[in-house]
């Protein structure tokens, strides 16, 4: 079957041989977008974080198909047109909330998602949202740091 | 000052990762590449008595399969008790029997599942005691030299022994003994396991490996090679991006080995991924451990007397992880002055999952007994927990039993400024239903690498380029923990350039020079020691050849300033006179002298001094320096338990409050304190960041973490049933202090710092909590079914409403 939808603000049809392959499969395999990853392929770990008309969803428990005609954002394509880190990326990489960084792109989807949601998040509520994204590495401290720092940063580009 | 040293500085690889540019095992792919899949085996303990693969190989994509049959053996492992693929008999249910190379993972998956295996069951051990019974069937039958075994007890021996131990116990005022446990534990990097082998046409061999030992697995795998009559070919050991490593890397792999043969069989390279229930049940986990002890102090006090057995079950193979007890050896003989010691253990082989080495090896199985217990023995004697920590503290100076020479250490600080922090003499007792408690528990780990292999050295390869880029290349793997920055910041101030110039060659046996391996805390010690040797021949020879170049550069330079700037006043400064080597000084890619006046033309570009070098007539020279540095210690006689195995120790504390619900036995942490002798701070950012990550290692080792086995199977394979901390966990206060001793051996004073974190942490909670309700658990994790256990064992369902040992 034909797929036909939006990544990171550009049309892709590809083709699904068999119809039942998993949005991650295809993102990462003929997509060649190698930047969002595979850290469980049952839903619990959120490195496979991803948008689907702007809500967060784990692409590891997506149909490729379910996607058709949809808006589909990955890491690749968070930062806008020319910039090279987006507001949530720069404050991560500020606040030293990567360590091994294999977590990161999905914590860093997950932190667009809640601030598009809430712009000015109180801490326990930051640590509710980023709870489905494990993180062996880090302890979490300076990832909710960055996360309040990502919340300060875009509020200035808005202004 | 340094402009860069003790600042935070993101990492050099951060923008990577954050934008999913880091290249990981998981996303490189090559030409032509196959994929593999492994068969496991069904039983603990069987014999294999016929494989059928006819079935797999007919499946469409299907390119080989291999089992002990059609490949030739390669024995792998610290004790070569290891085979890639088994033949005679399996030993535990991840054991690999056979394997498939196939055009994609799911052909390889189906394939794999389609090769049928008939065994014989045999008798198998899920424990060490039952497998030191007399009559126990053997695990291993004959050693990998083919001598016949009589016993499931590992050929291993580490034990110490000083002072007399039997006058002490009976001289003590008080002393206690209990028997403290530690689960298996899954070290969960985030990015699973995997390799990609492909052979070039001359059959030498390049391996993606997730490996923290480059060096010592190309050692491995040229073995491996030869094994399958490669003599004489060669291995390129890549180290991609890895997704944590924490130990993992510490061993060399049946998957990579099967990885090579499925390459060396087909001529096209394989790649093996594990997916996130085979990372749980198919790679092996942190060592479980049971540790007997005793100690005893006099009525002042004074610790007099410790005495420590190790039981380890190692499962049903060894890896680096069966020297656990080199690494224990150090808190039981070198943490507290104690002067009569004794240390042994027993490492036993069993059906369970074989295990491995995790951050911190041996040493938080240790501690947890030893700091749990030192806290029973303070309430025997009648002593605050703090105060009998600072009767016994370790000072600089001291050589402890063992032979450890204690150079720096700031235990007295640590213990002192944990308790201020913490509150201590204020806290504890209990509130309405909620009981709250505090408590808190040391550590010693090497702080300057440690020897546990006849080297322990790191090499560093400098290079600028012509235009002033500066290349370092260190054997040393970053698997998240820093070392990049760490060296990033080390090269930018020791040589003088800007940070951003610095450029860390990615680790690749073929180009990067030898490391032993970064485990032991050791990575920014070693290779940072290697890199300021190497940087400081760097400099001399920039300064020489500047002696000559320097004055026409700086020549050209007022000319073109002047050119620039036609109403410059002429400076009467005669800077000629200044030129020496060692008044040369480079900051910011900038050479200028020292103590001249700020004249502009004087800094000259570093890059132009290059290019005059390199161009210079009659024979140019370029910028590339090595440098090796092996630490100034000693490789222990572990049958005696003698040498200074490190260059330095790093001491540190923690102090926790914890709030218990007594109805539902869960432990909240309200606060977390820790103070750490750290020698020196190189990047305030990385340094927090292993501290904070270790911490929550520590406390899902502390209260969740165990991978729970039945009958040698794994019953937990995932996140949903093996909980490691969330952000929701880790929630509470962590207030982290620095004690900075200026280590004489460290790079800058800088200490290894990567394992400490964890180190205390569980042995502070048990404390807190002990201090909180009045009951202790001496098995790790500490659930609430545990605690609720405990507490209905010691209060007959009556839990008081004021604890018993409220201060
Ligand atoms: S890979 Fe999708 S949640 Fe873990
Ligand atoms: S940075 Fe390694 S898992 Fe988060």
């Amino acid at each position: 079957m034909e797929l036909n939808f939006t990544l990171n603000g550009v049309p892709i049809s590809c083709s699904l041989p068999r119809g039942s392959e998993l949005l991650l499969d295809v993102l990462r395999g003929p997509l060649e977008q190698t930047g969002t990853k595979e850290g469980c392929g049952k839903g619990e770990c959120g490195a496979c974080t991803i948008l689907v008309e702007g809500r967060m969803v784990n692409a590891c428990l997506t149909l490729a198909a379910e996607v058709e005609g949809c808006e589909v954002t990955t890491i690749e394509g968070l930062a806008a047109g020319g910039s090279e880190l987006a507001a949530e990326q720069r404050a991560f990489v500020e606040q030293g909330g990567i360590q091994c960084g294999f977590c990161s792109p999905g914590m860093i989807m997950s932190v667009r998602a809640l601030l598009d949601r809430d712009p000015d998040p109180p801490e326990a509520e930051i640590r509710r949202a980023l709870a489905g994204n494990l993180c062996r590495c880090t302890g979490y401290s300076q990832i909710v740091e960055a996360v309040r720092r990502a919340a300060e940063l875009r509020r200035e580009e808005a202004r | 000052m340094s402009p860069y040293l003790g600042k935070a500085r993101p990492r050099p690889d951060a923008a990577e990762k954050a934008t999913g540019r880091a290249e990981y095992i998981h996303d490189i792919r090559r030409p032509g590449m196959l994929h593999a899949a492994i068969r496991f085996s069904e039983h603990a303990h069987a014999r294999i008595k016929g494989i059928d693969t006819l079935k797999a190989e007919r499946i469409r994509g299907v390119r080989a399969v291999i089992t002990a049959q059609n490949t030739p053996e390669i024995r792998l492992g610290f004790l070569r008790d290891n085979v890639a693929l088994k033949g005679e008999k399996v030993r535990q249910f991840r054991d690999e029997v056979a394997a498939v190379a196939a055009i994609d993972p799911d052909v390889a998956a189906e394939a794999a599942a389609a090769i049928e295996v008939e065994y014989e069951p045999l008798p198998a051990l899920f424990d060490p005691a039952s497998a030191l019974d007399e009559g126990a069937p053997l695990v291993h039958e004959r050693d990998a030299a083919g001598r016949p075994l009589e016993t499931n007890l590992m050929p291993v021996h580490f034990r110490h022994s000083s002072g007399d131990i039997t006058a002490a116990r009976s001289a003590a005022a008080h002393a206690v003994s209990g028997e403290f446990s530690t689960p298996l534990i899954q070290q969960s990097c985030m990015g699973t396991a995997g390799a990609l082998a492909e052979f070039d046409p001359r059959m030498n061999l390049t391996i993606w490996a997730k490996t923290q030992i480059p060096f010592l697995a190309q050692r491995d795998f040229n073995s491996a090679l030869s094994q399958i009559g490669l003599a004489g070919r060669n291995t390129r050991v890549i180290v991609p991006a890895l997704g944590g490593g924490f130990g993992t890397g510490l061993d060399t792999h049946c998957y990579e080995y099967i990885a090579i043969l499925l390459a060396w069989r087909t001529g096209k390279p394989v790649k093996i991924l594990y997916k996130r229930d085979q990372e749980f049940a198919y790679l092996s986990p942190r060592q479980s451990s049971t540790v007997r002890i005793s100690q005893g102090c006099d009525a002042g006090g004074r610790l007099t007397f410790r005495d420590v057995h190790v039981t380890q079950d190692n499962g049903a193979y060894g890896s680096w992880g069966a020297t656990y007890p080199s690494v224990m050896m150090i808190p039981a003989t070198s943490l507290y002055r104690v002067p009569n010691i004794e240390f042994d253990c027993e490492l036993v082989y069993t059906n369970n999952t074989y295990a491995q080495a995790m951050r911190g090896y041996g040493n938080p199985e240790l501690t947890w007994a030893l700091e749990s217990n030192l806290d029973e023995l303070a309430e025997a004697a009648g002593i605050d927990p703090l105060e009998i920590r600072r009767i016994n503290c370790n000072e600089p100076g001291e050589v402890t039993p063992m032979g450890l020479r204690v150079t720096t250490c700031g235990l007295r600080e640590c213990i002192e400024g944990v308790g201020e922090r913490l509150g201590w003499k204020n806290k504890g007792g209990w509130g309405a239903g909620k009981k709250r408690g505090v408590g808190l528990a040391s550590m010693v780990h090497v702080g300057g690498s440690g020897r546990i292999y006849r080297s322990d050295a790191s090499g560093v390869i400098l290079r600028l380029d012509d235009y002033g880029n500066l290349y370092v290349a260190s054997g040393g793997v970053d698997m998240g923990q820093g070392l990049h920055s760490a060296l990033q910041i080390m090269a930018a101030d020791s040589v003088g350039v800007d940070p951003e110039r610095v450029f860390i060659t990615q680790t690749d046996t073929s180009t990067c020079p030898w490391d032993v391996g970064t485990h032991a805390s050791r990575g920014a010690f070693t290779a940072g020691n290697a890199l300021l040797m190497a940087a400081e021949k760097m400099r001399r020879q920039l300064f020489e050849a500047a002696i000559d170049l320097y004055p026409d550069l700086v020549e050209q330079a007022r000319r073109s300033w002047i050119r620039a700037n036609p109403d410059t006043p002429p400076a009467d400064f005669d800077w000629r006179a200044s030129v020496a080597p060692e008044r040369f000084q480079l900051r910011n890619n900038l050479l200028s002298l020292r103590d001249t006046p700020p004249i502009p033309w004087l800094e000259i570009d570093l890059a132009k001094l290059i290019r005059a070098a390199h161009f210079r007539a009659g024979g140019g020279e370029m910028f590339t320096v090595e440098a090796f540095y092996d630490p100034p210690s000693e490789l222990p006689d572990w049958e005696r338990g003698q040498g200074n195995m490190s260059a330095c120790y790093t001491y540190g504390t923690q102090g926790v409050e914890v709030e218990v619900d007594t109805d539902t036995g869960d432990v909240k942490i309200v606060a977390m304190v820790s103070v750490l002798d750290v020698g020196r701070v190189i990047n305030p950012q990385a340094l927090r960041g292993q501290i904070v990550g270790a911490i929550a290692q520590g406390v899902g080792y502390a209260l969740y973490e165990q991978v729970i086995t039945e009958k040698g199977r794994i019953l937990n394979p995932n996140f949903t049933d093996y909980k490691i901390p969330t952000a929701v966990e880790i929630d509470f206060p962590l207030d982290l202090e620095y004690i900075e001793t200026d280590e004489p051996a460290g790079p800058y004073g800088a200490k290894g710092i990567g394992e400490p974190g964890l180190t205390p942490t569980a042995p502070a909670i048990a404390n807190a909590i002990f201090d909180a309700v009045g009951v202790r658990v001496r098995d790790l994790p500490i659930t609430p079914e545990r605690l609720l256990a405990a507490l209905h064992a010691r209060y007959d369902d009556h839990i008081p409403r004021r604890a018993p040992n409220a201060r």
